[in-house]
């Protein structure tokens, strides 16, 4: 260890008056896969930010191969060979442009060369793609019509015509099906007999102790620990990132069912949804499992009025629901904690008070005029009840971390008193300290009387908050397991189109 | 490494106190050097001349930012006032009719334009800027086809022969021309209307749900509001303002003259930017709207009478939007590089 590949030391970064990385050190070896791990807020993406030059780091210093290097801009990491494959995709695919011109992007920005010669672009991409036994893809192919793994891939290819010799994942398998993951798995396998460093970012711990050959945690932007993966257990993984001893937890609460609160009949959307047939009773809790792609969004969605139904019949408390708009869902009690919080769930540049009574504003006003008080007390009153960790109720939510804000997203609905919950994917993102808080709120509101909804697709969660689970695939429910005899192999069996004997 | 940090944090915190503070410091900095030129600049009838002067763009700009609050933009308003004022100068002079009339259906008018661009922006989905450039373009050629190019005056000659019938009365030229309480009518109608806009937009749960809608339409869907009824509205609303100003200009003017709104939209779309920058508010405001129509005002008053050429007033009126537009969104990017 004496001279490492990559050396970050004593990195300092901070945002206004928010520390977000103290002291940070990281190290990677050529040909090793290095697993970054850390609740939300340890300073991980900043870590990473810095080293792909989207930030610049305040203090510290950054040596590859023992030399000092700049990283000023995204450009200067890809010169010294240093890639990042983004959790979201898309935002480094354009989608008009062929398979091979994706590829090769950055070898067609940075040559000056005025023409491109079209088939040494498609040679060069398809000997890339060969390298990640990705032959499959065609590469004359527009790249929107990919799907995510394959664009993943697009990404990857990039990075090795690029010959980069560290490659960032950030949270890759988040939306791969299980399948996908496995896939990239033998591909990060293949880049490391290659030699090339990988960073592996992710929150699913048994993927990292398949995939990784060391482990550092961090915790409030500075380093914790490095792990050998061989000689480490999740246990002591997760009392690093936390800080604290942490018990999984194991919970089973008594319940006694009230009233069918939901009932649907054979509900089909006449795209992906095909005869789903269920029910929700009150203080019940009922997991909705299913891979990424099974339809549980479109479900979600359905149900509370975004997308129109085909055939099937909703009803609520007996009455049917026939909802052309959200609106309607909400009068009839529904509340939605949707998948992609910041993108649909929240106004991140308000503050906590104006989110939190935005879904119920006649409640904080008289006639027509707001009352800032009531919203004020409000908002407390849920910083209170849902331990969200910030004391002032009129900052914009972009300042709280990811866990915190969700809070905000259920808590805006507590003034509603509505009473079914859909929770979609709510613990996305979400470090594991919230994610417990999380589940109190959800076991709060079932214990209360509200009935809810949870789709997921990571079932060791679902087992451990729901009463009876539902496993969808390719938009049909095709199993139902009540708690006792649902287990992970068995659900994830159903959830990947099996069936047992 | 450490003095980069110490650069950039001197760079960020004068972007910060440009954007709080820049548009008043402007407006102080012009008050004193124009003071300091001319002895007629500080003086009450010079500064109800002035307000009477932006009373006309800031109902304009009002409705700009009602569309720019629910994340629209409307440039058709300049065209729709034209449109306005020369109906209002018609309905009296060719056509006779009563005051009430002559105001209400210039508005109505300004609705249908607001029903149009919301047809074209919110149910068939083309952008808001190429949207409202088209019916900026239609309407105005609406305006000079109604009048066949001729401005609208009393008594006029008709190209039929004969002379128009109506002139325009003195109730209604009172509304443009009169005084109240040692202020002229006009500025009374603004400071009315930037009221009405300021506790709509920031103490009404309408006001809550525009500034949602444009901060987030999807998380306001998901929240139950119908998002496509509230943009809808707010063009409704931009128009409304927009034939307001004709009849303003109208009644002020005592004619209706063609092309009137034309020159307007520039300086209403400036003092929305402005405004942005009011106090750090970050987003179009009503009280900022009319503080940057004040500040434009107040520049073109003095340049006036320093004796500059109207016809290089553009050039000023120019740079200060661009101004403040990059204050907002060298800001804007700021905030979001942070967040990232």
């Amino acid at each position: 260890m004496a001279n490492p590949f990559l050396s970050m030391n004593s990195i300092r970064k901070s945002f206004g008056k928010v520390t977000a990385l103290e002291d940070a050190k990281f190290h990677l070896e050529k040909g090793e896969v290095h697993a970054l791990l850390g609740v939300n807020g340890a300073g991980k993406s900043t870590l990473m930010k810095i080293l792909s030059g989207v930030y610049e780091q305040d203090d510290g210093e950054i040596l590859i191969d023992g030399k000092l290097v700049n990283l000023r801009s995204p450009k200067a990491a890809k010169e010294n060979g240093i890639y990042c494959v983004y959790q979201e995709v898309d935002t480094a695919i354009v989608p008009e442009l062929s398979v091979a011109e994706n590829i090769m992007l950055d070898t067609i920005a940075t040559n000056n060369n005025l023409f491109i010669s079209t088939s040494k672009l498609y040679k060069e991409a398809s000997v890339a793609l060969k390298q990640l036994q990705a032959e499959n893809i065609p590469v004359q192919q527009p790249a929107f019509k990919l799907t995510l793994a394959e664009k993943q891939l697009v990404l990857i290819a990039r990075a090795l015509v690029s010959s980069a010799k560290i490659i960032i994942f950030d949270e890759p398998t988040a939306p791969l099906s299980l399948h996908e993951s496995t896939k990239l798995f033998s591909v990060i396998e293949e880049l490391k007999a290659q030699g090339v460093g990988c960073i592996f970012i992710s929150h699913r711990l048994p993927e990292v102790f398949d995939i990784s050959d060391r482990i550092t945690v961090m915790r409030d932007g500075k380093l914790v620990d490095v792990f050998q993966t061989a000689d480490v257990t999740a246990k002591e993984v997760i009392e690093a990132m936390l800080g604290t001893s942490y018990q999984q937890e194991q919970y089973r609460r008594n319940y006694t069912l009230g009233a069918t609160l939901l009932d649907v009949k054979e509900l089909s959307d006449g795209q992906k949804l095909k005869d789903l047939s269920f029910t929700v009773a009150e203080r019940e809790i009922v997991g909705i499992v299913g891979l990424v792609g099974a339809g549980k969004t479109e479900l979600a969605k359905a149900l509370f009025g975004l997308e129109s139904l085909q055939r099937g019949r909703v009803e609520i408390l007996g009455k049917e629901l026939k909802a052309t708009h959200p609106r309607d869902a909400i009068n009839a009690g529904m509340a939605l904690i949707p998948e992609e919080r910041r993108k649909e769930g929240l106004f991140v540049h308000e503050s906590l008070q104006t989110n939190a009574s935005f879904p119920n504003l006649r409640n904080f006003s008289k006639l027509l005029f707001m009352n800032k008080r009531a919203e004020k007390s409000f908002a407390k009153d849920i910083i209170k009840r849902l331990q969200i960790k910030t004391d002032d109720t009129e900052t914009p939510l972009v300042h709280l971390s990811g866990g915190n804000q969700q809070k905000v997203v259920i808590g805006k609905w507590t003034s509603r008193d509505s009473i079914l919950y859909l929770f979609d994917e709510p613990t996305k993102g979400v470090d594991i300290g919230a994610k417990a808080d999380i589940f109190k709120l959800i076991r709060e509101l079932a214990k209360s009387g509200k009935g809810c909804l949870y789709f997921s697709s990571e079932i060791q969660e679902a087992l451990g908050i729901a009463d009876r689970i539902l496993v969808m695939y390719n938009g049909q429910i095709v199993k139902e397991f009540s708690r006792g005899d649902a287990t992970q192999e068995r659900i994830l069996l159903y959830a990947s189109g099996g069936k047992e004997e | 490494m450490q003095a980069v940090g110490k650069k950039n944090k001197v760079k960020e915190n004068g972007i910060q106190f440009l954007f709080k503070y820049g548009a008043i410091a402007l407006l102080i900095v012009i008050i004193l050097y124009f003071s300091s030129i001319s002895e007629a600049f500080l003086t009450y009838a010079n500064f109800t001349d002035i307000l009477r002067s932006i009373s006309i763009v800031t109902l304009l700009a009002l409705g700009v930012t009602f569309t720019l609050v629910v994340g629209g933009f409307d440039l058709s308003v300049g065209s729709t006032m034209s449109l306005s004022t020369v109906i209002t100068a018609s309905l009296m002079v060719w056509y006779e009719m009563p005051l009430w009339l002559v105001i209400i259906l210039p508005i109505l008018v300004g609705v249908l334009v607001g029903v149009l661009n919301s047809f074209l922006i919110v149910i068939l989905g083309i952008p808001d800027l190429l949207a409202t450039l088209s019916m900026m373009y239609i309407v105005a050629g609406f305006h000079r086809t109604y009048t066949e190019g001729y401005s609208i005056y009393n008594n006029m000659p008709l190209t039929a022969g004969g002379t128009a019938p109506g002139q325009l009365s003195e109730a209604f030229l009172w509304i443009g021309q009169g005084r109240m309480l040692g202020l002229p009518v006009p500025v009374w109608v603004m400071l009315g209307m930037v009221f009405i806009a300021y506790v709509v937009l920031h103490h009404t749960r309408w006001g809550r749900v525009l500034y949602m809608t444009g901060g987030n339409a999807e998380a306001a869907t998901l929240s139950g509001v119908n998002t496509r009824k509230v943009k809808f509205a707010a063009y409704v609303i931009s128009g409304v303002f927009a034939s307001m100003a004709g009849i303003l200009f109208t009644a002020r003017v005592g004619s209706g003259q063609i092309d009137a709104g034309a020159p307007m939209l520039m300086e209403a779309v400036a003092a929305v930017f402005v405004g942005y920058s009011v106090l750090g508010a970050g987003k179009p405001n009503a009280i900022g709207t009319f503080f940057g129509a004040a500040v434009i005002g107040i520049l073109l008053n003095g340049l006036t009478i320093m004796n500059l050429p109207y016809y290089a007033f553009d050039i000023i009126k120019g740079a200060v939007l661009v101004s403040a537009l990059a204050v907002t969104y060298v800001y804007a990017k700021k905030r979001f590089s942070q967040t990232g």
